[in-house]
């Protein structure tokens, strides 16, 4: 079985700056994998290349076996147009740390908007399954309210509820509970978990190291754009082998 | 602090159970604003004295005069030419815009031309240009599709619509650009990776949060339609200045028309800055947990915390 995500010697520059130097990894179906590591180090830019928000510069990236954002022929590679690009992207969920819902919409009306817009989705059939969705990441009262009007907490499960509403079979997510307050991030966690539980793929870049421990199948450390050290994530958080790991998780545990 | 509240005995009652007396103080009093309502009061007095006894004027002829049917036709022409050219100007200043933002090289360059030559040029002199074209251009020849002489196709009003619309455009296209890039590219970024085209992503999710940044300065670009919209005079079509100003110099009351003229044009554009209040209360919507209250619902309001206070 092919792996969800893999990523072969993947390098991103931004102008002459290069943040991500090659990075090896695999991410198995149905896992958890965390991505740690200092601020910087280029753990969101290779989270936004998997959906390919940052084109890659070198290096190969698949996600279940398909080349992300270009097309091979050969020994040639041809972009991909913006309409397959967004096919692609249909079939990977993205979880931000600032939310980014739509403000000028309910939280329904989010959770609706892509199975009726890029699916094609019935409205009846899609405002039912967003029902369905918001009540399981425990909002169902909250269906009319547009963002404005929820917490932070709240409006981070209505755009993990947005996300899942395509059915997608990777799930990223990126610091999602690095912008709320700390009596908020247990109710996210706890949908990430029953997520998780589901056998959905995910990818979570995170700062929290109980839920990585507790939940994460495996885990990576990157720091400078490369990957440090990698493993399960009980073996590597308590006990590093690299020094750099050691020395960044003495500061934040 | 705190081992003194311990210190204090268990059974005293808290303070706040007591609900505090309401303040009944006398008010600071503004005699600033006493004088100042004098003397504005009294200028005004002699101002309304002045051109009520100014004896060349006659008022009757205000009078007669705001309700002919000219004068309605020219309203409603000045109206229409107004709303037509505002649709011209913001249909093609949306498309002049995200023309300039794309990331095509040629299309962006195109609109900046556009926007550079017709907010370079006087409205005015633009006007003049679309009513002389025949001087250049005696025929209009669009290949098969259409041919005809240059005078019958720029009448007056396609001279007036060609030349405020156009201009307009520019200055739309200005404004909605800013609406454009004043949205979070967060947004952009969500609805890509929900799947959503570039097209779809502006047309859903962009566009519609831009509205609250382009519908007030729009609602002044049509107040100021309404107003620049006299300067087809130029090219004869005959709207509100043109039809008072016709009867004014016949019948030798041509400041009574201007007052006529002015107060359809202070009706017109009062009208519409009520219609723009609802219309940015609309597409703010969304953007802060509660909508101001309308002038109707604080009026509303104020009457009843009034006749609570007064015990009805
Ligand atoms: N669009 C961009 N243009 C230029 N530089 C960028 C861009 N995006 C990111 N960078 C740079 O790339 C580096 C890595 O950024 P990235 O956001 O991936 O870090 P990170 O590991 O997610 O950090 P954090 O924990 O603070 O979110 C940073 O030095 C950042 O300044
Ligand atoms: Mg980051």
């Amino acid at each position: 079985m092919t792996a969800m995500v893999r990523a072969e010697s993947v390098h991103k520059s931004f102008g002459l700056v290069e943040v991500l130097k090659g990075i090896d990894l695999e991410v198995k179906r149905g896992e958890v994998f965390c991505l740690i590591g200092p601020s910087g180090s280029g753990k969101s830019t290779f989270l936004r290349c998997i959906n390919h928000l940052e084109k890659v510069n070198a290096g190969r990236l698949y996600v279940d076996g398909e080349l992300v954002g270009y097309r091979q022929k050969g020994d040639k590679l041809y972009e991909l147009k913006d309409s397959e690009v967004a096919l692609q992207r249909r079939d990977i969920g993205m979880v931000f740390q600032r939310f980014n819902l739509f403000p000028h919409m309910t939280a329904l009306d989010n959770v609706m908007e892509a199975p009726v817009q890029v699916k094609g989705m019935g409205r009846s059939q899609a405002r039912e399954r967003a029902r369905e969705l918001l009540e399981k990441v425990g909002l169902a009262d909250k269906a009319d309210s547009y963002p404005a009007q929820l917490s932070g907490g709240q409006q981070q499960r209505v755009a993990i509820a947005r996300a899942l509403a395509m059915d997608p079979k990777l799930m990223l997510f990126d610091e999602p509970t690095s912008a709320l307050d700390p009596e908020l991030v247990g109710d996210v966690l706890d949908v990430m978990r029953d997520l998780a539980e589901s056998g959905m793929t995910m990818v979570v870049v995170t700062h929290e190291m109980g839920f990585a421990r507790e939940v994460g199948d495996s885990l990576v450390f990157m720091d400078g754009g490369v990957v440090v050290e990698s493993g399960d994530p009980r073996e590597v958080l308590t006990n590093p082998q690299h020094e750099r790991t050691q020395a960044f998780l003495s500061k934040v545990l | 602090m705190t081992d003194k509240i311990d210190k204090e005995p268990a059974d005293t009652p808290p303070r706040a159970s007591l609900a505090p007396e309401t303040i009944k103080a006398i008010p600071v009093r503004h005699y600033g604003r006493y004088v100042s309502a004098v003397i504005v009061l009294a200028l005004v007095a002699l101002l309304v004295n002045a051109f009520a006894t100014a004896e060349k004027i006659q008022w009757s002829a205000v009078g007669d005069k705001l309700f002919d049917s000219t004068v309605l036709a020219g309203a409603g022409r000045t109206l229409l030419i107004s709303v037509l050219a505002m649709i011209v100007g913001v249909v093609l200043g949306v498309v002049l815009a995200v023309m300039r933002l794309s990331k095509n090289p040629v299309t962006s360059w195109v609109a900046w031309f556009y926007i550079w030559f017709f907010r370079g040029t006087p409205v005015y002199v633009q006007l003049l240009l679309w009513f002389n074209l025949a001087l250049i251009f005696p025929m209009l020849n669009l290949g098969p599709i259409y041919k005809d002489e240059m005078t019958d196709v720029m009448t007056p009003f396609m001279c007036a619509l060609l030349g405020l619309g156009l201009n307009e455009a520019a200055y739309m296209a200005e404004i909605c650009r800013a609406g454009l890039l004043a949205v979070d590219e967060g947004q952009t970024e969500a609805a890509h990776a929900l799947g959503m085209s570039h097209g779809r992503t502006l047309r859903r999710i962009v566009i519609p949060q831009a509205m609250r940044v382009i519908v007030p300065p729009t609602g002044n670009e049509f107040i100021n339609m309404l107003k620049t919209s006299s300067l087809v005079y130029a090219v004869t079509y005959n709207e509100l200045l043109r039809a008072t100003s016709t009867i004014g110099s016949t019948s030798y009351a041509v400041m009574e028309m201007l007052f006529v003229a002015s107060i359809w044009y202070l009706v017109m554009t009062s009208v519409f800055s009520v219609f723009q209040y609802y219309l940015e209360r609309r597409f703010a919507r969304g953007s802060s947990r509660s909508l101001p209250p309308t002038p109707w619902q604080k009026i509303r309001v104020n009457l009843m915390a009034f006749s609570r206070e007064r015990g009805v």
